[in-house]
């Protein structure tokens, strides 16, 4: 086990002001259960699960009431015991209207029955690992949020020898996964293992970013008797230093192919709040219910990290947390490069909220309409080697075909583009509708393909 | 078709509102909650602006500003206030005329006021200088669109149009404190060849204590705007320094060559407009490349057509016509030097 | 030689070398089309709509000629087109009933409140996907009049955060509907008068606190007219422009005041049949 400095960076990236000493340093609180949880079926990426309970079932915490539906889905559980309320339409946090289901708790927080932990989670095969993760519902932390039992395996011409635990959190604001680290560094590690073992690789790199001397001291200590090729990365502090691509390239040196997976070059990478998840999946055996949000930024009374159930609404959290102090403009799922705005205050948590950052009226920055000056910044800036200035331009004129041409599809819709833009373009909103129209253009290409093979 | 019943918001006009589509809202909610700003990430920024970037560069230009009405006395203060309120007045009635926002004032108009006035004699008469901003303005800048469209530095297209148009009034120069006419540097040298150089004449050229236009003459004043501007991020360092190490290199090799027909390096540095040109007029970021490769090359192909309209052109100066020639191939040196994405081999 | 003469056949002979290289090349490199398919242009009211799904009149000329396209595929041109193009291809003409387009939703701002302050490209297929669209109703036009960006006569108005298309200058290209992402716009015969302008298919409690001109699925109109005209889809009252709807008492009648009476097209029509598109 050692430390070192990560190895390569990749070009681009930015230096916002990171306002974590908000909530860095303080512990993680649990939430006691609010009068209601509204659990949605979208948890994460890919297909929504579909509810199998009905309104007035007594449901226990852990018993699954939203069934996977499709390859990329993962199970939903009851994240506490109660009755069933109704069974809504609710919003999420990118605001389309999603089912949900609603549980009133009583309050006993009574586990399923057939909970059983594997402290001795070594002698399991691989499969039944992955029917563990599988089982408990987990999903990536990070943001994205795809379901880590289809990450975790892999087809079988790719051999993966990279695990790489993503403790970057380069997003700023958000603190949860410092303070994970920092509290429960052993069960990260355990964790870790745990992966380890079902993917087969013999490399571990954890990657933070050296903002968080005591987030690498606790790993450092919990990692130190591991022999193997073992090691925390030191990456310099920098966004998007989280984002996978510009990871796995940071510390090994290869770049993910343009539409490619880390999986192709032999690398996986994993939040440290997934594989804290995958720790309580296996070792206690125990469904993923609840997460770690922090809620942060200057209207919160008492910014905090906060361990919620999942389906706990954005108000209840920020009421729990002292509520507000002056006004707030903007209420943002997750950090705010990535994070999304939000409309109101009724949205619940999912497996994928990272954060609840609110921002008062200073902080906010209106996008506006003044043209390109070409000065270069985001070109700078991109850590894909895009040129959004381009991209954005022919976005703007409807070009679609020929911003697909300079790599449209590559952009990773981190915003370091549109964070340095002095003319305040909406660059990513632009990617992103460019995007959108690429897609059905890809769309269409193939059926039209199909039907060629048909004649 | 009828006219009336015409709606308000056309089709066919659109492509010129498709510029103008951000939308703010500004109206509240009837209702009593809260409403909260939704928006596309990323929902920071760095506080950067058009507007303080435009401001930086106003900051740059006042050295060479104090340095020319220093030498050139009321000429300067009439040229540069001639200049600038009427670069300004133009960009406002254009704005006006093509029913666009003119509320956006970025301070660009008074940029291109200012370069302008710095590139031109100081006798030159008032209502020239007026012709030359809006030119400068009006056609070279909104004509395009705006900032941000125009393709040629619009002070630099007001510039060569008054050489072209009134080319005795624009070559007709005095030193400072002094007011009989004499020919620049470059205008000496094209005319009676190579004259000695000495240390003390290479020193009165950096501070700017010679014939030329009032903004150009002071190599030391043109640093200290360009060392401001690199130190607030405005500019980098590419083309500046591949656009002056082009000359200084290209005069270096015909001095050494030959010293019988050639100034040497320092010479092509201090005379002339190439500090402006390097520093002030070339950096624009609207007519530059935006990668960093491009920007070199574009310095570069700016060092030598401005070392080939000096030794062998017409003109004595050729900093304006290398620079636009430039911008015109801009567009393709971006195309050229575009990045390789991050994942994507060599072809 | 005299320099005048040297110059004159220099010139000359550059002159004719290129006029000759020209006309080998007009003789050896051309590209034979069939003529009439430049006469079906001719035909064409030459809008460029794209409403017969081809990129433009041309384009469309050459597929009637060459692929056998339909030739009452041209909205713009209308009856007259029709008409020529039936006489030059030797086809009888079967038109279709002349359509337009209508938005189906009446909520403007007054009517239907906002839910956020939207800041980004005013688009309505962005803003649609930034927060799910600023409308409270989730169904409602947003009003950032990309269909009216799209629309190639300006018949589409944007007044209030609504759109509304002005039927009389409608050429039922159908270059709209493809644009909307809420889907609003629908081709309806010219003739129709009678409107349900809403597409709400949330339950009533929800519509009336979205908007004051929502359709709460009451479904009183639907018994207040023949043969199933209107026909309840969910808790959406919806018109079926195939029968006879002409009621005119639903307009009062109805709870939602979603049920409106748009002037006549026909009339505005027959005035502009046979001319061409300004």
């Amino acid at each position: 086990m050692k430390i070192e400095n990560a190895q390569f960076r990749v070009d681009g990236g930015i230096h916002p002001v990171y306002n974590k000493h908000l909530a860095k340093d303080n512990a993680i609180q649990a939430m006691p259960l609010p009068s209601l949880l509204r659990v949605s079926m979208s948890q994460h990426l890919g297909a929504p699960a579909k509810p199998v309970v009905a309104k007035g079932d007594t449901v226990l915490r852990g018993q699954i009431i939203g069934e996977p539906a499709g390859f990329i889905s993962a199970a939903v559980h009851a994240p506490t015991s109660g009755t069933v309320k109704a069974i809504v339409q609710a919003p999420t946090a990118t605001g389309q209207s999603v089912a949900a289901v609603e549980i009133e708790p009583d309050c006993e927080d009574k586990w399923r029955d057939d909970i059983k932990g594997n402290p001795n989670w070594e002698s399991l095969e691989v499969k039944e690992l992955i029917d563990l993760v599988s089982d408990a519902g987990v999903a990536g932390m990070g943001g994205a949020g795809f379901p880590t039992h289809v990450k975790l395996s892999p087809p079988p011409n790719k051999t993966i020898d990279t695990l790489i635990i993503n403790g970057a959190e380069c997003e700023p604001y958000l603190t949860a996964d410092n303070r994970l680290m920092i509290e429960q560094a052993e069960n990260i590690w355990t964790g870790c293992r745990i992966i380890m073992k079902i993917l087969g690789a013999q490399t571990v790199r954890v990657a933070i970013e050296d903002n968080k001397p005591e987030a690498i001291e606790a790993m450092e200590m919990a990692m130190a008797s591991t022999e193997g090729n073992v090691a925390i990365v030191k990456l310099k502090t920098e966004y998007p230093q989280g984002a996978e691509k510009q990871q796995i390239f940071a510390i090994t040196g290869k770049e993910v192919p343009s539409a490619g997976l880390p999986m192709d070059v032999g690398a996986v990478v994993e939040n440290v709040g997934t594989t804290l998840a995958v720790w309580d999946a296996v070792v206690n055996g125990k469904p993923l219910t609840e997460r770690v949000t922090s809620v942060t930024g200057t209207p919160v009374s008492k910014p905090g990290n906060i361990r919620n159930r999942i389906g706990t609404s954005y108000g209840d959290l920020i009421e729990f947390c002292g509520g507000t102090e002056g006004d707030t403009a903007k209420i943002i799922s997750g950090g705010p490069m990535m994070g999304f705005a939000q409309s109101s205050l009724e949205v619940t948590t999912t497996k994928t909220t990272s954060g609840l950052l609110l921002l008062p009226p200073k902080l906010v920055t209106n996008y506006s309409s003044t043209p390109c000056i070409s000065c270069g910044r985001c070109v700078d800036g991109c850590p894909m080697y895009l040129m959004p200035c381009e991209l954005s331009q022919m976005i703007e004129a409807e070009d679609y075909s020929a911003a697909r041409e300079i790599n449209l599809m590559d952009c990773i819709e981190c915003g370091c583009c549109a964070f340095q833009c002095p003319a305040h373009r909406p660059l990513v909103q632009h990617m992103r509708q460019g995007k959108g129209q690429v897609m059905i253009m890809m769309r269409e290409e193939k059926e039209k393909e199909a039907e060629k093979t048909k004649d | 078709m009828p006219a009336e019943g015409r709606p308000a918001c056309g089709g066919n006009n659109s492509t010129t509102q498709r510029f103008e589509r951000i939308n703010m809202t500004e109206e509240k909610t009837k209702e009593t909650e809260p409403t909260y700003i939704v928006s596309s990430s990323p929902h920071a920024h760095s506080g950067d602006s058009v507007q303080r970037i435009m401001l930086d560069v106003i900051i740059a230009l006042i050295p060479a500003l104090a340095v020319a009405i220093y030498f050139f006395r009321m000429d300067a203060v009439k040229l540069v206030s001639v200049c600038v309120v009427s670069c300004v007045i133009t960009e406002l009635v254009c704005r006006k005329l093509m029913k666009r926002d003119a509320g956006v004032m970025d301070f660009s108009a008074i940029i291109t006021g200012l370069l302008l006035a710095f590139n031109l004699p100081p006798s030159l008469p008032l209502w020239m200088a007026v012709v030359g901003s809006v030119i400068a303005i009006g056609i070279a800048k909104q004509v395009f669109g705006g900032l941000g469209y125009n393709p040629f530095n619009p002070a630099l297209i007001g510039r060569v149009a008054l050489l072209i148009s009134f080319p005795a009034a624009m070559t007709t120069w005095y030193a400072p404190f002094d007011s009989t006419t004499s020919a620049t540097a470059l205008g000496t040298l094209k005319e009676q060849g190579v004259y000695g150089f000495d240390d003390a004449m290479a020193l009165n050229y950096f501070t700017g204590n010679m014939n030329g236009c009032i903004g150009e003459v002071s190599a030391a004043a043109l640093l200290l705007g360009g060392a401001y501007l690199l130190m607030r991020k405005v500019i980098t360092w590419h083309i500046p320094v591949s656009y002056l190490g082009t000359v200084a290199l290209i005069a270096g090799i015909m001095w050494l060559i030959n010293d019988d027909f050639n100034m040497p390096p320092h010479f092509h540095l201090l005379a002339g407009g190439v500090m402006l040109g390097a520093i002030f007029m070339a950096t624009d970021m609207v007519t530059s490349p935006v990668t960093r490769k491009g920007m070199l090359i574009f310095g570069i192909g700016c060092g030598v057509l401005t070392m080939l309209i000096r030794k062998w052109g017409g003109y004595p100066e050729g900093v304006s016509f290398a620079i636009l020639l430039m911008n015109a191939v801009a567009p393709l040196i971006n195309r050229a030097t575009k990045p390789r994405v991050f994942g994507v081999k060599k072809a | 030689m005299h320099p005048v003469l040297t110059t004159t056949l220099a010139i000359g002979g550059v002159g004719a070398a290129c006029g000759g290289a020209l006309a080998m090349a007009a003789k050896f490199l051309a590209v034979h089309e069939d003529p009439r398919i430049e006469e079906t242009a001719n035909l064409l009211p030459g809008a460029n709509c794209g409403g017969c799904a081809y990129a433009g009149c041309a384009d469309y000329a050459k597929a009637i000629i060459l692929d056998d396209a339909e030739i009452n595929l041209c909205a713009p041109g209308g009856e007259s087109t029709l008409c020529a193009l039936a006489a030059m291809m030797g086809v009888e003409a079967s038109a279709a009933e002349k359509k337009v387009a209508i938005v189906l939703c009446g909520g403007d701002s007054d009517k239907a409140p906002r839910k956020f302050a939207y800041n980004g490209i005013a688009d309505c297929t962005a803003a649609n996907s930034t927060g799910a669209g600023d409308k409270k109703c989730a169904y409602g036009c947003l009003g950032y009049g990309s269909c009216s960006r799209a629309c190639p006569t300006g018949a589409i108005e944007i007044s209030k955060g609504l759109a509304t298309i002005h039927p009389e200058l409608c050429i039922g290209c159908g270059a709209c509907v493809k644009t909307c992402p809420r889907k609003l716009i629908h081709m309806i015969p010219a003739s129709r008068t009678m409107h349900i302008l809403c597409s709400s298919k949330d339950k009533g409690p929800i519509v009336k606190k979205a908007c004051s001109v929502g359709c709460i699925g009451c479904t009183k109109c639907t018994k207040m007219v023949e043969d199933e005209a209107i026909t309840m889809q969910g808790p959406l009252a919806i018109v079926d422009y195939t029968k006879d709807y002409t009621n005119e008492e639903t307009i009062e009648a109805c709870p939602g005041k979603c049920i409106k009476k748009v002037p006549a097209v026909a009339k505005a029509m027959a005035g502009r049949q046979g001319s061409t598109v300004d």
